[in-house]
């Protein structure tokens, strides 16, 4: 190497298939929205539960499958109601109360002189706050106390022991899109690398391999998962673990026959006949050449293990509450659909979007690095 | 009724919507068949020269658009209705493709392939449609018609599915014939035959046809008028008889000297010899295995010497499937074989894969397909230094990426151009890398799988001078393996004729060319003369 010093020209940069892959993807209108849209929703289920008013977990006896709503709570006609109920609860009547402004200003009267500490009742209730005496008669039977009323927003109403669905919803979503990546992930690790394996290895070695595949797809699904929740208890590892176990077997299969095809194009024979090793081969020319496929599969993958999930917590195998999903939102709402249809319609609407959303990008990005359309 | 024109095109245009914007293919180009007569549209690849005629019968792919005029009798094909448009099309114009493994639908037999359109389009009974099916196979020269109506499209060799192909095309007794590359993925022999038939038929049938080809050399026995095409334009139209003798554009005259010329001269006799193999034998088992029963065994080199010295290119010349490439991977040690193979002075029979290892450098193979053999998903830099990574470890990024700007310039390609990926680059500029991967490991001994055959004439010729350089700077030893006669005589100063895995003759080229002894070597000459006699040598 003499001439090292010699200038050597600054190279033209290529575009890659992937670039040509992502360039075909921008041109997809319907992908490149429910991509935006994915991100949106990522972005609100992870950091949306941090930001919203209410904790998931908070119970608001007052609000119990409170109706979806923009403006404030409590509306007016709520203030009479929760008023009599805290008043009644101090065992004394009221005589008078108007609002003024954001504060309640209420007359009680009573048989005997009133305890001070009375007070507390109306903190109790989830409609007021910050409850002072403002006067007291000399012989202590009559004290006008003020309150400030709460304002409580539930933009998708409250469920049955009173939770804002709006938290839970997203925190469901949290859930559900992490379970859905993670099992996700799970399946398409395991399948790459087995599928990879057996293709790459060929011969006896995958004729065994396959066989195993064919003895694992023959075992009914929910009979497994039902075995492993006996076995282990719930939890949630335990649930995308089952259900990534389960749906590797497809990717392996995909991945595999890609494997086979791969392994007999010409680059892979041109490389061997230069000597590289295995581990060349399938670091440099099989799997890049694999990933293509995987990715689709992957973006396809994803919805399915979401759908999985909210069946199997549908049927109360999946999160246990408080912790929730939204496949234990809809199984709550199903059950509520005459009296609180929205405990319903929030989290099927937010499923369903995600679903259709995830299968329009695999679809374009099918479209975008299939060759066939080159 | 002999001058009558019957198909024009005027002012085609056809568009391409693609990533990189709009493409014209074909810019307003005018075309006259007239009927009875043969017009040929010759053109390298990319010329536009099919993607005319598809736009004459509506096939362009979805991203594709036409404008301009196609009359066919005085109606326009462009503005046609599907519903008019197959009143004409498989009727009065039909196609045949360059491809018949996939232009016929595995699924059904031959019979059935033919019966069914001669009942749609005329209406006739079963038994009347059979007997004119059988017409036509007997027409096209098959043999045995009666049992061939009942095989199935895998049962035949590519020949006898591309006279099926003709058979098709000729049910319903066209005004014009189109053959798209009709012979390109044939063999020599095959190719001729083809082509006689052709001529015959329309001698018989007097139907126009028009024929697609990138070949002038085919054309001249057999087209009245020649349309020669590049890159959407025709730039020379003309009797052929005219065009041949007197060729006016300076593509057209290139193409007529595209065949690779000169001879080489065999090494000294005392040469080295680097690679030997003696009774080398490859045997494939097919079938078998678990549950399923006797495997059938296919002896696809059988017991072939053969002795490469230096500086010497050995051809190895036969249609295909007389086991050449596998007894060139055979040698290679890429392919199990029994006999012995030597390696200089070492006997790598029973070498593996370790021990192939640091030989693999000093042993390079270039394949036919130059879209194939480069892996898509790196860049050309990438592509051609990987050998570099497994034989001289020690070098740095940077040391590798200035060797790959050697091997490029000694190819002549762009250095620039390192960073691009394959795809970018036309098919001789591919060729050219995978050729650049082979050479930066400075090999002794190259095996050359047909690395012109997918290339346009042009760019041959420029393949094999490359080569050639290549070998005279290096003292390179190659194995050059083709089924084309001209450049096989071009490259090689020893031949050998391979047919079902055995050696029917060798000998020195020029013996061989002048001089064949064995009746199959004939045939071959023959019909590779019979395809190029007319070609004008440089």
């Amino acid at each position: 190497m003499t001439e090292l010093a010699v200038a050597v020209p600054e190279p033209i940069v290529g575009r890659s298939l992937w670039g040509n892959a992502w360039a075909r993807l921008k041109r997809n209108r319907a992908a490149m929205l429910s991509l935006y849209y994915l991100a949106f929703i990522a972005l609100i289920s992870v950091f949306g539960p941090m930001v919203v008013p209410h904790e998931y977990t908070t119970i608001y006896g007052d609000y119990v499958r409170t109706p979806p709503s923009l403006s404030a709570y409590p509306k007016p006609d709520m203030i009479q109601t929760a008023l009599t109920d805290a008043i009644k609860r101090m065992r004394v009547d009221i005589k008078e109360w108007h609002q003024d402004g954001s504060r309640i200003i209420v007359t009680v009267t009573s048989a005997k002189p009133v305890d001070d500490r009375n007070i507390r009742y109306l903190d109790r209730s989830d409609a007021f706050d910050d409850t002072r005496i403002e006067s007291k008669s000399p012989d202590g039977r009559e004290v006008t106390m003020s309150s400030a009323v709460r304002q409580q927003y539930f933009f998708f109403g409250t469920d049955n022991t009173g939770r804002d669905l709006f938290s839970r919803t997203l925190m469901a979503g949290r859930i559900s899109l992490a379970i859905g990546l993670l099992a996700g992930v799970v399946a398409g690790v395991i399948g790459v690398i087995y599928g990879a394996t057996a293709g790459f290895a060929g011969g006896r070695v995958d004729e065994v391999m396959m066989r195993i595949v064919d003895v694992l797809y023959s075992l009914p699904f929910i009979f497994f998962v039902i075995m492993l929740v006996v076995f282990f208890g719930r939890n949630f590892v335990l649930m995308f673990l089952a259900v990534g176990a389960v749906l590797w077997l497809d990717m392996a299969r995909i991945v595999r026959g890609q494997a086979l095809s791969i392994r007999r194009q010409e680059y892979v024979q041109a490389a061997e006949a230069m000597g590289v090793g295995q581990r060349g081969i399938l670091v440099r020319h099989v799997i890049p050449n694999l990933l293509g496929p995987v990715v689709i599969y992957m973006t396809l993958l994803v919805p399915q293990v979401i759908i999985l999930e909210s069946f199997l917590s549908f049927l109360g195998l999946g999160v246990q509450e408080p912790m929730t999903s939204w496949g234990v939102l809809i199984s709550v709402g199903a059950k509520n659909i005459g009296y609180a249809n929205w405990l319903l319609l929030f989290p099927a609407f937010f499923l369903v979007s995600t679903l259709f959303a995830l299968n329009f990008v695999g679809d374009g990005l099918r479209d975008a690095l299939d060759p066939k359309d080159r | 009724m002999a001058s009558e024109t019957i198909l024009s095109v005027t002012d085609l245009r056809v568009r391409f919507q693609t990533l990189d914007g709009t493409v014209e293919a074909v810019k307003g180009i005018n075309i006259k068949v007239n009927a009875g007569e043969t017009v040929a549209v010759v053109g390298e690849s990319g010329s536009g020269k099919s993607q005319t005629m598809m736009a004459a019968m509506s096939l362009l792919s979805t991203n594709g658009e036409a404008t301009g005029a196609v009359d066919y009798r005085g109606s326009n094909l462009l503005t046609m209705t599907k519903s008019e448009l197959n009143k004409v099309r498989g009727r009065k114009i039909s196609m045949i493709f360059q491809e018949p493994m996939t232009s016929l639908d595995p699924l059904y037999t031959i019979g059935n392939q033919l019966i069914e359109p001669i009942r749609r389009h005329r209406g006739l009974s079963a038994p009347a449609a059979r007997e004119e099916a059988l017409k036509l196979l007997r027409l096209v020269r098959i043999p045995d018609p009666e049992r061939r109506m009942k095989s199935y499209p895998h049962e035949m060799s590519g020949g006898q599915r591309q006279r099926v192909m003709i058979a098709m095309a000729l049910a319903n007794d066209p005004d014009i014939l189109i053959a798209d590359e009709p012979t390109t993925a044939l063999d020599v022999t095959i190719q001729a035959q083809i082509l006689m038939l052709l001529a015959d038929l329309q001698r018989k049938l007097g139907m126009a046809i028009v024929f697609i080809t990138h070949d002038l050399g085919i054309v001249r026995r057999f087209a009245d008028r020649v349309y020669v095409m590049r890159q959407g334009e025709v730039v020379e139209e003309g009797d052929a008889e005219a065009l041949f003798a007197n060729p006016q554009h300076a593509y057209t005259k290139m193409l007529l000297a595209a065949e690779p010329t000169g001879t080489k001269a065999a090494p000294p006799a005392s040469s080295q010899v680097l690679l030997e193999g003696r009774n080398v034998e490859v045997v494939f088992k097919i079938g078998g295995g678990f549950l399923g029963g006797e495997p059938l065994m296919l002896r696809a080199v059988d017991k072939i010497s053969i002795r490469l010295k230096r500086n010497q290119t050995i051809g190895i010349v036969g249609e295909s499937g007389s086991g050449k490439s596998t007894l060139g991977r055979a040698l290679l040690r890429l392919l199990p074989s029994d006999g012995v193979i030597r390696f200089g002075e070492r006997d790598i029979s029973e070498a593996d894969r370790q021990a192939m290892r640091p030989l693999r450098r000093e042993l390079q193979l270039v394949f036919q397909d130059p879209f194939g053999s480069l892996s898509p998903r790196m860049t050309v830099g990438q592509i051609i230094t990987e050998g570099l990574l497994v034989h001289e470890p020690s070098l740095t990024g940077k040391q590798r990426d200035h060797r790959a700007v050697e091997a490029l310039r000694e190819v002549g390609l762009d250095p620039n151009a390192r960073n691009r990926y394959p795809h970018e680059f036309s098919g001789g500029q591919r060729q050219r890398i995978a050729i650049a991967r082979a050479m930066i490991l400075k090999p002794k001994v190259v095996v050359l799988d047909e690395p012109t055959s997918a290339l346009d004439r042009s760019v041959q010729k420029q393949i094999v001078e490359l080569l050639r350089k290549l070998q005279a700077d290096n003292e390179l030893s190659y194995l050059f393996i083709s089924h084309d006669l001209a450049v096989v005589r071009a490259m090689a100063d020893y031949i050998i004729v391979m047919k079902q895995g055995k050696i029917v003759e060798e000998g020195p080229t020029e013996e061989i060319f002048d001089n064949p002894r064995e009746a199959y070597t004939q045939t071959l000459m023959n019909a590779a003369i019979d395809t190029t006699r007319f070609r004008i040598s440089a």
